[in-house]
């Protein structure tokens, strides 16, 4: 009998399925990784399961009682718990205070506390390894010690099935070995646990079962050796293995001045270190790409170069630093992003939104402009009057590339452009980046996970894991030196 | 529990104020503390509920005009006046808040203040029982005597800030403050928000309307104009911000300094308002956790140095 059980579950924003039948289950005292890149719909599983959106078909049993369409505090009580990556925990009050509140009743009649829950809490505290930390505040804590309240919390609601989201992100390696010791305990109590993770190694030594996902499907399911050496995984994550390349001169010799230096460049979120001394180059007219996992500091990076995020280190551009520049200083000196999320005017019609990015080019030019991207992606051109969020996920990229090439980047950053996004889409958008690099001097840097897609565009290739810079060299040694690390 | 002691030595000491102070002095406090629950209401949806209420005045309106309609028209003594009152608010709240709490984001906030306006609305269509826009006067007071009408106000304010004091700390005021802040985690953790927060609605609506119902017992008359405006929501929402947001203590601090240096500063005329506001964007600007609120976070901060 399995505790937890997920049947043709399916979930649709708009035309975007997130999640297509999916079916899997999980016994009591068994740890399933579920797998995949972002996007793949991994997380959203995670919230169906847990209550948090609402599926549109399929049921979902936890210990045989079908739960699916409930509200997440009726799925809590049948036995589900989720430790959450990010939390806003109550900071005026005291670790004890935030893992005492999840042992409280969902009643409006207790106002008295009472002794003996104090006393569980702190029990459970110390178990999570808090026992020195139990009267301080949330916000004094390191990270880890965060992310073991978390932990506390669910525990303290005594479920019969763990969601744990991306157990690891953030952690060091000694953490990641106490905080699989704790998920390794939820197994010796009986409970069925799920991991929700981008890669199988970082989960391998944990899981019993691993289930590989992308775009909103099921791949394969096995163990995690089985599934790392699967053909379908290799291919998602590391591309088919045959480089389609278009036989071409690099455009840029490697020491050629170059448009855009970072160097030794730091981010730190809060408490956890999003960048670490990066840096790297981008030759005038090349394409350089960052690849990595995600949560590796792509986007960080990005956000750091376009002023978007404060940094330690020095960021030039065109021979001039960056630093102490507004984000929109920044990009009308040239440097244009197209953000991961896209983050298109969702209100506005295609044309608006094409229309705002080209707002500083006289009448004339942006006319061109217009003209020579409606024929880069004509589907934009038979969508204009429509509104940006009801355009497909597929629409919805080019048209966020193409507001950015409405801005005449010299140097345009792609942060993901390939996020979820069917393979023909892919085809397109591959196209298209062809014709940049082939007829304009448009410098390119391009952030993906998505190998297949990132090497065949890239002149020079960069690696980012953990927050660093680990390989660098061109795309041609990337397979054999680098490719093995993203799995 | 310091700072209940605080507030009861600090209590204490007001309390002996009607053999000092001038009548004046008296009636300008005695008004002052019903602000003081107006705010410390709001301050038990904002800062603990996560809500912004943009119309606490839909609720005080409620409670000072159903007390005052039951004593006009039918009648009633003024302590059943006061519960009838207290009781329409909560009803009124509760039919406000069941659909505006489905609502996300700012559109909470923006019902609250449609209610406020549909209330101006029905008090002048009202004309012939609620007197229109200018009100009514009522055949009842709670007291012709500053001192007793001082005393009511402040024993008021006493007990429903302690009330509000002691549910903010208890475990369903751990629960509220965890709905408002992470609704998603606290649902994740079997609690049902909605539940939690139309409960705290209510609650705030209770000590609204009773506190509306006092006050138009005080004054011997109702309008618009002072219990409904919204700009008395404006000053009651600025006077729980500025005392300090989750401090619910603080709600009542920024209402007394709000009143009484409205007060001292009329001289100044026009002035006055605008030296009042100046001083209160400051605050907000400087202190976003208001003056409490930035007292208490030191404390806070003392006890326990990041590492």
């Amino acid at each position: 009998m399995s505790l937890l059980r997920v049947e043709g579950l399916t979930k649709r924003y708009g035309g975007l399925v997130a999640v297509r039948d999916m079916s899997f289950s999980v016994g009591p005292g068994e740890i399933l990784g579920l797998i995949g890149p972002n996007g793949s719909g991994k997380s959203t599983c995670m919230k169906l399961v847990m209550g948090i959106e609402r599926p549109n078909g399929g049921e979902v049993f936890i210990d045989g009682v079908p739960v699916a369409g409930q509200a997440a505090h009726r799925i809590a009580r049948h036995g589900v718990g989720l430790v959450f990556q990010h939390s806003r925990p109550l900071h005026r009050q005291t670790v004890l205070e935030n893992i005492l509140l999840a042992l409280l009743p969902d009643s409006l009649l207790r106002l008295v506390g009472q002794r003996g829950l104090r006393d569980r809490a702190a029990a459970i505290a110390e178990r999570c390894g808090l026992g020195a930390v139990l009267h301080r505040r949330p916000g004094t804590l390191p990270f880890a010690d965060l992310r073991r309240m978390e932990l506390a919390k669910a525990i303290a609601r005594d479920p019969k099935v763990v969601l744990v989201d991306e157990p690891f992100a953030g952690l060091t390696a000694a953490e990641v070995a106490d905080f699989s010791a704790l998920i390794a305990g939820f197994r010796a109590e009986g409970r069925a646990v799920l991991l929700v993770d981008h890669n199988v190694k970082g989960v391998s030594a944990l899981v019993d079962r691993v289930l590989a996902m992308y775009l909103g499907e099921r791949v394969t399911e096995g163990s995690a050796a089985e599934v790392m050496a699967h053909p379908r995984v290799r291919e998602v994550y590391l591309g088919s293995g045959t480089m389609t390349r278009a036989a071409r001169a690099p455009r840029a010799a490697a020491d050629a001045a170059p448009l855009l230096t970072v160097e030794d460049v730091s981010v730190l979120y809060g408490k956890a270190q999003a960048l670490d001394r990066v840096s790297l180059r981008v030759p005038e007219g090349a394409c350089v790409s960052v690849v990595g996992l995600n949560g590796a500091g792509k986007t960080t990076l990005f956000n750091a170069i376009s002023g978007l995020v404060p940094y330690a280190g020095r960021i030039s551009f065109a021979g001039e630093s960056l630093a102490g520049r507004t984000a929109g200083q920044v990009a009308r000196t040239g440097v244009v992003q197209c953000p991961e999320s896209r983050e298109l005017f969702g209100d506005m019609s295609v044309r608006e939104n094409l229309d705002l990015g080209g707002a500083r080019l006289p009448a004339p030019e942006r006319a061109r402009q217009l003209a020579w991207l409606f024929d880069l992606f004509p589907i934009l051109k038979a969508r204009q009057p429509q509104r940006a969020a009801t355009l497909s996920g597929g629409e919805q990229q080019m048209l966020a590339i193409a507001r950015a090439l409405m801005m005449r980047p010299r140097l345009l950053i792609l942060d993901e452009p390939t996020l979820g996004l069917a393979p023909v889409i892919l085809e397109q958008i591959s196209r298209a980046l062809e014709v940049l690099r082939t007829t304009t001097p448009i410098t390119v840097l391009l952030g993906e996970q998505n190998v297949t897609f990132a090497l065949p565009h890239a002149d020079w290739v960069y690696v980012l894991e953990h927050a660093r810079i680990v390989w660098e060299g061109p795309p041609e040694r990337f397979a054999e030196e680098a490719g093995d690390g993203l799995l | 529990m310091r700072i209940v002691l605080a507030c009861l030595v600090v209590l204490v000491l007001l309390s002996g104020l009607p053999f000092v102070a001038s009548a004046y002095v008296l009636g300008l406090l005695t008004l002052a503390y019903y602000f003081g629950v107006f705010a410390m209401s709001w301050d038990l949806l904002f800062g603990f509920a996560g809500e912004v209420n943009f119309g606490p005045t839909f609720l005080i309106g409620l409670g000072a005009y159903g007390a005052g309609l039951l004593n006009s028209q039918a009648g009633w003594p003024v302590p059943a006046c006061v519960a009838g009152g207290a009781v329409v608010a909560v009803l009124g709240g509760v039919l406000l808040a069941l659909p505006a709490l489905r609502l996300r984001g700012p559109y909470f906030g923006l019902v609250t203040l449609v209610a406020v306006l549909l209330l101006t609305q029905a008090v002048t269509i009202g004309s012939h029982w609620t007197g229109g826009e200018i009100g009514m006067s009522l055949p009842d007071v709670l007291s012709i005597d500053d001192s007793t009408n001082y005393w009511t106000a402040l024993a008021f304010m006493g007990v429903s800030g302690l009330c509000l004091l002691l549910l903010s700390r208890s475990p369903v005021g751990l629960i509220l403050q965890a709905c408002g802040q992470d609704p998603v985690e606290a649902a994740s953790l079997g609690f049902n928000v909605s539940k939690h927060k139309l409960a705290a609605f209510c609650v705030s609506a209770l000590f609204s309307g009773l506190s509306g119902a006092m006050l138009v017992f005080y004054f011997g008359t109702v309008s618009p104009g002072t219990v409904i405006d919204v700009a008395v929501g404006v000053q009651v929402i600025i006077a729980a911000v500025l005392g300090g947001r989750r401090t619910i203590i603080g709600a009542a601090i920024g209402a007394v300094f709000l009143i009484v240096a409205g007060e001292l500063l009329r001289p100044l005329g026009q002035l006055s308002t605008f030296v009042v506001s100046a001083i209160a964007l400051a605050v907000i600007l400087f202190f976003p956790d208001g003056l409490l609120g930035y007292l208490l976070h030191r404390t806070s901060r003392a006890d326990g140095p990041p590492p």
